[in-house]
Parts: structure tokens; sequence; C-alpha cells
């Protein structure tokens, strides 16, 4: 059971990782039901961010899914002028990331 | 009347002509609704009450005394045989699922108006206990977050070629990547790399001290380059480790050499922190630092197996058996003749520096504190075949070319490398480098390009199809003051890693004009044929 444990904490320290990597505004946790688990950012736009992203992830995984049906999606990138999101679905969760690059 | 199991009571039985008694024993049980039961039972009754009657309590002790459970083997436990019974399991609805529809259902029926802060209360406390279900989700994301962090680098080591290498002639250039540093090994040594060979991105770094009086823990480290800002494998060891080798088969296996004697094979698949074979408590264990250590092919019995050479002058060969690892000695490095007789077992030869043939894997070359090469084979245990007067002070590599059968490259702390064909006592090229030479490596695409790293801290890349007297690249790669002390070729891409006494990892991309690779057959023939 040990191991169980310190994976989770490993998990916890991975995502402070991340959260202090340059130009990391903010990371958010959804479950699949698009409900927000844990989040970086303030409530509205943690709402906004978890709702629409999850549209999104829902579209891009069923298009991948029809073009052939053994793929399935990975990860997923939104580049913008101002910041870059990037999505990465899991079976029951996703995670969101908005990083700006050029900062 | 006869017990019948079916009915688990006395059924009264027909006489039947075919049965035969064979035994018959009358009983004295009377069932106590019969008449005869009823008046031995008043007459008990009777002769209690008549002892009992002056006393009132006596009849309270004689109830009580009546209550006594008997212990009889029907209803009485003793505890002392008891087992353990586990609490049954409860088929209920479980699982992090099923707490949320049970939540909701919850919140539906008592009609609880902030439903969704509530779920969302549960789902967060649900979810921090099961952090570990998205680890592979954020391991996907921090390479993500690293690669855009990193993408001017990453550009470079996948498409950038060095123009001006045309103009320049035949000189090449070192373009520095990645440094992979990590913050609890800034006061440790890098010791070892060693490139996996499956995963072309993966590598070890080993770390430790090589000064005798600071000596510490150790570490052993692996890298990725598509994570470059944190190590995806951290395994402590108790004492500095000073060599590595990953299984060229199985990745997953790695041997180590501590600087206490100890080896131990650490498997990646497993998620402890502890190896999975330690050499510690064995017999058999190396008295001081283990200077290298390399996996053999599978024996006999298809066990795994490597030998590691250490700092008093055995090579010994340890065999991974079921749960332990047993040794085999192979040989015993020779005493210099400087050394008095009887001295002779006291005083050991460090052997520095361990190489297996890449076609021959019998034969091997050691290397020694006292600049002496021996070559050896595996299957004369009793003495050397070949003895090399290489180098003035240690020699700090030994290393087969990995194309041609007979040539090997030597270097050590009196400036020099030297190359060497086996048929010959003397070096066939000698080069100097002004400061000590801490490593040297033969490139994986060509046989005559080679690079060695000194204690100033620079970089010298040798081609010798193309000049045989001086470096192609000389080049310093690290801040002043720093020695450098490991240098690995990718297997695969065009790129070596570099490790200083600082615990840095430097990751270099070479210029085109030195990976060069040539055209005719075997160019070092022809090399050597010039000489």
């Amino acid at each position: 059971m040990l191991d169980i444990e310190c994976a989770g904490a490993e998990v916890e320290e991975t995502i402070k990782r991340i959260q202090s990597q340059k130009g990391v505004q903010g990371i958010i946790i959804v479950n699949a039901e698009g409900i927000p688990i844990k989040s970086t950012l303030d409530n509205s736009s943690t709402v906004q961010y978890a709702g629409n992203v999850h549209q999104l992830l829902m579209k891009a995984r069923g298009m991948v899914r029809d073009i052939d049906p053994q793929n399935d999606l990975t990860f997923l990138r939104v580049r913008s002028k101002k910041n870059e999101i990037m999505i990465a679905p899991d079976k029951d969760y996703f995670l969101i990331v908005i990083q700006n690059p050029t900062e | 009347k006869l017990l019948s199991f079916q009915e688990g009571c006395y059924k009264p039985i027909v006489f039947v002509d075919q049965m035969a008694i064979h035994f018959e024993l009358e009983g004295n049980l009377v069932h106590k609704e019969s008449d005869e039961g009823r008046r031995l039972m008043a007459k008990q009754a009777e002769v209690d009450d008549g002892g009992g009657v002056e006393r009132p309590d006596n009849v309270a002790i004689k109830a009580a005394k009546r209550e006594q459970k008997l212990t009889n083997q029907f209803n009485f436990n003793e505890r002392a045989s008891q087992t353990l019974n586990n609490t049954p399991r409860v088929r209920g609805p479980t699982g992090y699922i099923s707490e949320v529809l049970q939540l909701r259902w919850l919140s539906k029926k008592y009609d609880l108006t902030d439903f969704n802060s509530g779920i969302q209360k549960m789902t967060c406390i649900l979810f921090s206990s099961r952090m570990r279900l998205i680890s592979k989700v954020v391991k996907i994301i921090e390479r993500m977050v690293n690669q855009n962090i990193f993408d001017d680098v990453a550009q470079d080591f996948m498409y950038f070629e060095d123009a001006s290498d045309e103009f320049r002639g035949e000189k090449g250039t070192l373009l520095p990547l990645w440094t992979f540093q990590y913050d609890k090994a800034k006061s440790l040594s890098v010791t070892a790399l060693c490139w996996n060979h499956k995963y072309n991105d993966l590598f070890a770094v080993g770390l430790g001290s090589h000064e005798f009086t600071q000596q510490g823990g150790g570490m052993l480290l692996f890298y990725t380059l598509k994570n470059p800002s944190y190590p995806e494998f951290i395994f402590n060891t108790a004492s500095g480790v000073m060599c590595l080798d990953i299984h060229e088969h199985l990745s997953y296996l790695v041997a180590v050499g501590l600087y206490d004697g100890c080896v131990a094979v650490y498997n990646l698949k497993k998620k402890t922190d502890q190896p999975i074979y330690n050499s510690r408590a064995s017999s058999g264990k190396h008295t001081s630092a283990v200077m290298q250590v390399k996996w053999q092919k599978d024996d006999l019995d298809s066990n795994h197996n490597f030998i590691s050479v250490s700092a008093d002058g055995r090579l010994v060969s340890w065999t991974l058996v079921k749960h332990e690892l047993v040794f085999t000695e192979i040989i015993k490095l020779p005493v210099i003749d400087t050394i008095p007789d009887d001295l002779k077992d006291v005083i050991p030869t460090v052997g520095t520096s361990l190489d297996f043939h890449k076609q021959k894997d019998y034969s091997f070359l050691v290397g020694t504190e006292h600049g002496k090469i021996h070559k050896g084979s595996k299957y004369y245990s009793s003495k050397f075949l070949e003895k090399y007067d290489a180098h003035f002070m240690n020699v700090t590599r030994v290393k087969w070319n990995p194309f041609h059968p007979d040539v090997f490259i030597s270097c050590g702390w009196d400036w020099m490398v030297k190359i060497w064909d086996q048929t010959m006592k003397s070096p066939v090229f000698t080069f100097e480098l002004k400061t000590s030479v801490t490593d040297v490596a033969w490139a994986p695409y060509s046989s005559t390009v080679f690079a060695a790293v000194t204690t100033d801290g620079k970089v010298h890349v040798f081609d010798l199809n193309i000049n045989k007297y001086e470096a192609l690249c000389q080049q310093k790669v690290v801040s002043k003051k720093t020695k450098l002390f490991n240098i690995e070729f990718n297997p695969v891409h065009p790129i070596i890693i570099v490790g200083d006494d600082r615990g840095h990892v430097t990751s270099l991309k070479l210029s085109p004009n030195l990976r060069k690779k040539p055209k005719v057959g075997d160019a070092l023939i022809l090399c050597i044929g010039l000489q």
C-alpha cells in the first residue's frame, strides 16, 4: 500500500513543479463530468475553462475515434495569441494547463 | 427407530423381513413429556426444594448453578481455539463513482439547495486521496510544458545543422543543448553515465565523489531528453556511486558499483527505492571501491550476470540467482614488480577500468592505477594474456573500438590518449591533451571518431580519417574551474553528454564536420597502415 500512497504524493509534487515552471499561468483538474476539482485560478475562470474545454475535448476525441475507432486522443494544444492551453485527457479526468510560452 | 439425517429426526421404521439385528441396547433416556419422565422430574424438584427452604439465597444460588453453562464442546468456545474470522465483505456499491452517485441521490432525496457546491466539495475531498489516478496524464502535461519552455533547444536538437562548417575547413563545433541538474545532487560529482539502448532518450547518471576525503551518500538518477527539468527516476544510495551499466536487452536492469565496495542491481519497473539485489551481506564483496561494472550475456542457466572490477584488484563475476547475488572470482590483477615479495598479497593493484570486446566477449581489457593495461580472457583465470605499458599514471578509461576487432583506446592522468592495436606492444597513435584526461569514448557511427574530456572542462573530438594529428574540435563546455569526468555518445542521435564535478550533465550536439561517416570500407585499417 505504501507505494500507492507515495504515488499520490509524487503526483502532487509534479503538479507543484508544473505550477512553478516558467510562464505557467494556471492548472485545472476536471473530472469526467466537467466538475473542476483542483484549480490554481479563480473560481469564475476555472468554471469557464472547464466548461468550454470539456466540449472541445469531446468533439476532438469524437473526431479522432471517428476516423479510426482504435485510436484515442492523447493531448490537445490550443495556441492562441496570448497564451497556450494544453489539455491532456485521461479515463476519468482531464488536466488543463495554461502557459504563456514566450514569457 | 432410526435417525434420518435427511429430516433431522427420529423416524419409526417398519420391520422388514431382510433386516437382521446385529446389536441392541436398551437406552436409559426417557422422554420428558412421557408419564415416567414427568414423574422423575417431579421427584427431582422435590429433592432440590427440600434442601433449600430455610435459606432463600440458596435457591438463587442453586438456580444460578442450574443456569450455569456447561462447558461441553457444543456450546462453549475457549478463546484459544477460536479462529480469527475476517469481517464479512459488505457487497454493496463501492468506489469513487458510486460515492458520487450516492451523494447525488442523497442530495436529491433531501432536496439540498446547495447541491452543486456540496457535490464539488465531496468530489474534491474524495479526489485528493486518489491523486495517483492522474499520474500518467500529469507526466504528459509536464513534458508538454517543458517542451514549450525549451522549444528553441528542442528545435536545435532536431533540425539545426551548423552551416558555417563548410567554411571552417575540417573543424567542427559542439552546440550546447539542455543542461540536466538536480538540486539535491548539488554537492555530488558525476561519476558515471550510460545511455539506455532501448529508449534512446533515457540516460542514467551515477553521482558520488572522486575524492577519498569527501565521501558521503550517492545517487542514481535517470533523465530523459523529453523532460530536462526533473529526473525520471531517483535512487539514493548509502555510498557514492562509482560506476553503472544498463543491461543491453533488459533495459530496466541497472547494475551499480559503489565506493564502499558493494554492487547493487536496480529494477526500474519496481517502484521501490531499494535495489532488488545487493551484495552488502555477501561474502565475496569487494573490500574497496568498485570501479567498473559490465553486464554479460546470460549464462547457461539463463541467469543474468555481470562482472565488476574493483580497487582491491579483483575481477568478480556476480550472478543473479533467485534472490541473491552469487559471486565467482574471475582473476586477480597482477602486482607490479616494484612491490617486495612479502607485501605482494597485501597491496593490491587497483583496477580502474574494464571493457569487454564487442564480438569476442570473452576477451577483456583492464586498466590499472599504475598505468598498465592487461588483456585477459574469461577462459583463462590464472593469468593475463598480454600486458601493455600504456601510461605513466592512472589509466582512467580503456575501450575497444566498436567496429575494428583489434583496436582499443586508452586515456590517463598523464595527459595522453593512446590508440592501440592489440597485436602490437606500442601504441599506434598518441595524442597529448594539455591536462589529465578523465574519459574517452568511441563514436557509434564511425570507426575513426572518438571524443575525450579533460579536467580543464574541455571536450576534444578527433576523427582519424580526416586529421591524424590534431583534434577537430577542442571546446570548453563548462564554466571555469569545473572538471569534466564522463562522456558518452548517444547511440542514435548526434549528441553527446558530459558529466562534471558539480553534478550537472550537459548535452551537446555535434556539428556536421564531426559526424562524417567514412565512405571507404574500414578506414581505420588504412590509417594504421599509413602510420
